[in-house]
């Protein structure tokens, strides 16, 4: 790929990242939230998988997309089970006010929402790069 | 404005099953993923359509003052997007995957399965 | 305390698919993790079906969320049967892939997957929302679809897009079928839907909303003359893999249509019985036919799930108590006799390297264990008395006769008939005949073989004292026929008005 997208796309790389969790965090009053963060975010590792190889952005992740999904879920699910000692019922949230902003055990699903969608999308996408790229 | 969405929606399912009988494995997935959007057209049509402000409860207030739209069909609908497109991406890779494994676009060439010439059954013991 | 017993069949396989992802790289641990969820996943669900065995029905809303807006987990005789026996087959499958997967499977995530495939399966039958029950359905295809490209064969990519085809367009007029719904009632929660819906007038929304279920369940369960993704499909996935879809997939369709036809649709107008009744013959020997001309093993046992889904579906059409009693002991002795018919095949392919009947034989003589522990699941599936299938065929006849439909009564005997046929073909095939090769048949390592062995002996236990389970399945067909015991279950407990858009 050419110099001029290979440099760019380490900039727009960490702006989308950025991006992502701004997304992630706006969720909770306004459109937004885990899945469309995570969108963002696969879209940050699928540019540098473009712009300069599958392998390259496979080490920019760190793990493996599916151990991605694997801790999202796993969030997700520790974020529910609080409810189940405070009104016998999962998924029932806990809310903490720190001044204006709102804390709760919905914030952490959300983050494992973000994980999950970018393990996801990440996984099919480098699997048809690589694909492709033979 | 219902009847005419509704129409729309007709028009989007035609088209779907249109694409959806035909032979090749791209065209299928076109259809499916018309056939994803006119169902969640269907859902919204189906709520209702007003000319009211989005579903949030003023600061303060346990329940709101004026009308506001239904927020139901737009969760239902979220959802169904979500996972249609995550159908959509799993069938964009297995059809790209079946184009390079089996070297063909055209389901009637994909028999391998459930091959063409399978002998006869056991005439007699 | 006794309604969280809802939420863990579904919570402790979440957590187990999770564990299993994060832990991708260490395929040893990612086994213990997967039986141990499985393990107490079962013990769950027997406690659960404890719970229900007096009448009770459990329900347990999520969120903190009223119903009928929040989504409700319901369990009544006939969910916790089917969490208790879909659990026992998960458990069995995983102890049969101890000895039958390979590295190469466990690294292309086949535990997250089948964790995830019973946290779906889990789901659906405990949920009390119409829509909930559409993304239990579709957690349940993304799994299977991820389970049926394990080994990314060419064939299994072959039969992943017919399957994935026909059940997408399945899901999606179900969920169509969910939104006419909504638009002509107003709410998704099954119980309001069983209150509303009598009073609601007739409309062609309506009609179309059941037809459009009929269809969407119809092509999941595998009705004629939408069965044919079955076919083209379950033969091409691993052995487990096919027993636990035998097992359970068909089986989410049929308990989703019976619920949407006894809670929310009446069968007993003048369009509909016939209509099932019609679909329940043509199932039933069409599947038995497409059978008897197949070599596979696989295909075979493939074709008669589809027409066992017909005896099912013929205790719908009749629709007498007794007759959805008949159904429920079908569903329940077919659940564990398919399976176990799936583990004996790939037990055979163990011993003679092809699941092909022209290359197999000579198995009496080498495995004398496998012959009796196939003879178990065959004779029941085909109705011999004294086990499990003759009563489940012997009530569903009854039903059928008592219910004035004695037509469907002659085929289900007829195609008992052509059932006998198949099950003595594989026997003389696989078992009776001598190797065509004169080759040693290799042995069988045990830890396949106790699966086999245990499911055979629910369905000799089933066929010698079949009186609990048939009392059970009467109570069940009681409370499912009876609207009135769901609905008090719900509105016992806090709800909030209904809304009519």
């Amino acid at each position: 790929m050419s110099v001029i997208f290979s440099t760019m796309s380490r900039l727009f790389f960490v702006l989308m990242l950025v991006a992502s969790i701004y997304m992630l965090f706006r969720g909770h009053n306004e459109p937004g939230g885990g899945f469309i963060g995570g969108l963002f975010a696969a879209l940050a590792f699928a540019l540098l998988a473009l712009a300069d190889s599958v392998a390259a952005a496979r080490k920019a992740l760190i793990v493996h997309p599916v151990v991605l999904i694997g801790c999202g879920l796993f969030l997700a699910f520790l974020s529910g089970l609080p409810g189940l000692f405070s009104d016998g019922s999962f998924l029932t949230h806990w809310w903490a006010e720190l001044g204006s902003t709102h804390l709760g055990t919905a914030t952490i699903f959300d983050i494992g929402v973000f994980m999950v969608v970018i393990g996801g999308v990440l996984a099919l996408v480098f699997r048809f790069y690589e694909g492709v790229e033979q | 404005m219902e009847p005419v969405l509704a129409i729309f929606v007709g028009l989007l399912f035609t088209t779907a099953i249109y694409l959806m009988t035909s032979r090749h494995t791209i065209r299928i997935l076109m259809g499916v993923a018309v056939l994803g959007n006119g169902v969640n057209l269907l859902i919204f049509t189906s709520g209702r359509l007003t000319r009211d402000v989005p579903p949030i409860i003023p600061a303060g207030l346990d329940a709101p003052l004026i009308p506001i739209a239904n927020p139901l069909p737009q969760a239902l609908i979220l959802t169904a997007i979500v996972i249609s497109f995550s159908f959509f991406a799993f069938l964009l890779v297995l059809g790209f995957r079946a184009y390079q494994e089996l070297a063909t676009d055209d389901s009637r060439d994909m028999r391998l399965a459930e091959p063409a010439d399978d002998p006869l059954p056991p005439l007699g013991y | 305390m006794f309604d969280t017993l809802l939420l863990w069949p579904v919570i402790l396989p979440l957590a187990g698919a999770a564990l299993a992802a994060a832990l991708h790289a260490f395929p040893a641990v990612q086994r213990q993790v997967a039986l141990t969820t499985m393990v107490l996943t079962f013990g769950a669900s027997l406690f659960l079906v404890d719970a229900v065995m007096e009448g009770a029905i459990l329900t347990k809303a999520f969120g903190g969320w009223m119903p009928p807006f929040g989504i409700v987990f319901v369990a009544d005789r006939f969910s916790a049967a089917m969490v208790v026996i879909s659990s026992l087959l998960a458990l069995c499958a995983l102890v049969f892939a101890m000895g039958d997967l390979r590295q190469r499977q466990v690294r292309s995530g086949f535990y997250p997957l089948f964790l995830g495939l019973m946290i779906g399966v889990n789901g659906a039958f405990l949920t009390g929302d119409i829509f909930n029950l559409y993304v239990w359905f579709e957690v349940m295809l993304i799994a299977t679809l991820g389970l049926i490209t394990l080994d990314r064969t060419r064939a299994q990519i072959d039969g992943a897009i017919k399957y994935a085809v026909l059940n997408l367009f399945s899901t999606i007029l179900f969920l169509m079928a969910v939104g006419l719904l909504y638009g002509a009632t107003g709410t998704l929660n099954m119980a309001d839907l069983a209150v509303v819906l009598p009073q609601t007038e007739p409309s062609a929304a309506l009609t179309l909303t059941a037809m459009m279920f009929l269809l969407a369940f119809g092509i999941k369960a595998g009705f004629f003359p939408m069965f044919f993704w079955l076919p083209a499909s379950y033969h091409t996935a691993s052995i487990i893999v096919s027993a636990v879809f035998a097992g359970l997939l068909t089986k989410v369709g049929v308990y989703a249509l019976f619920r949407v036809f006894t809670l929310l649709f009446e069968v007993d107008n003048g369009t509909l019985k016939p209509l099932i009744a019609v679909i329940a013959a043509g199932t039933m020997l069409f599947g038995v036919f497409g059978a008897a001309i197949q070599w596979d093993v696989r295909r075979i046992l493939s074709f008669h799930i589809i027409s066992q889904i017909g005896y099912i579906m013929l205790g719908l059409a009749v629709a007498t108590p007794l007759a959805l009693a008949g159904a429920v002991f079908y569903i329940i002795h077919h659940i564990v006799v398919k399976a176990n018919l799936f583990f004996v095949a790939g037990a055979i392919h163990r011993a003679t390297g092809s699941f092909d009947l022209r290359k197999s034989g000579g198995l009496m003589k080498a495995s004398p264990l496998l012959a009796v522990l196939f003879a178990i699941p065959a004779l029941s599936l085909a109705g011999i008395p004294p086990l499990s299938g003759f009563w489940a065929k012997f009530m569903v006849v009854d039903a059928s006769f008592q219910g004035e439909a004695a037509w469907l009564a002659a085929v289900a005997l007829f195609v008992g008939l052509l059932t006998i046929f198949s099950m003595s073909k594989i026997w003389i095939e696989a078992f009776w005949k001598e190797h065509p090769r004169a080759v040693r048949a290799r042995p069988v390592p045990a830890v396949m073989l106790v699966p086999i062995a245990a499911l055979g002996i629910i369905t000799l236990a089933i066929g010698f004292n079949p009186e609990p389970l048939v009392a059970f399945s009467n109570l069940a067909a009681e409370s499912m026929g009876d609207r009135t015991q769901l609905i008090g279950a719900f509105y016992g407990g806090e709800h909030t008005a209904g809304v009519t858009p």
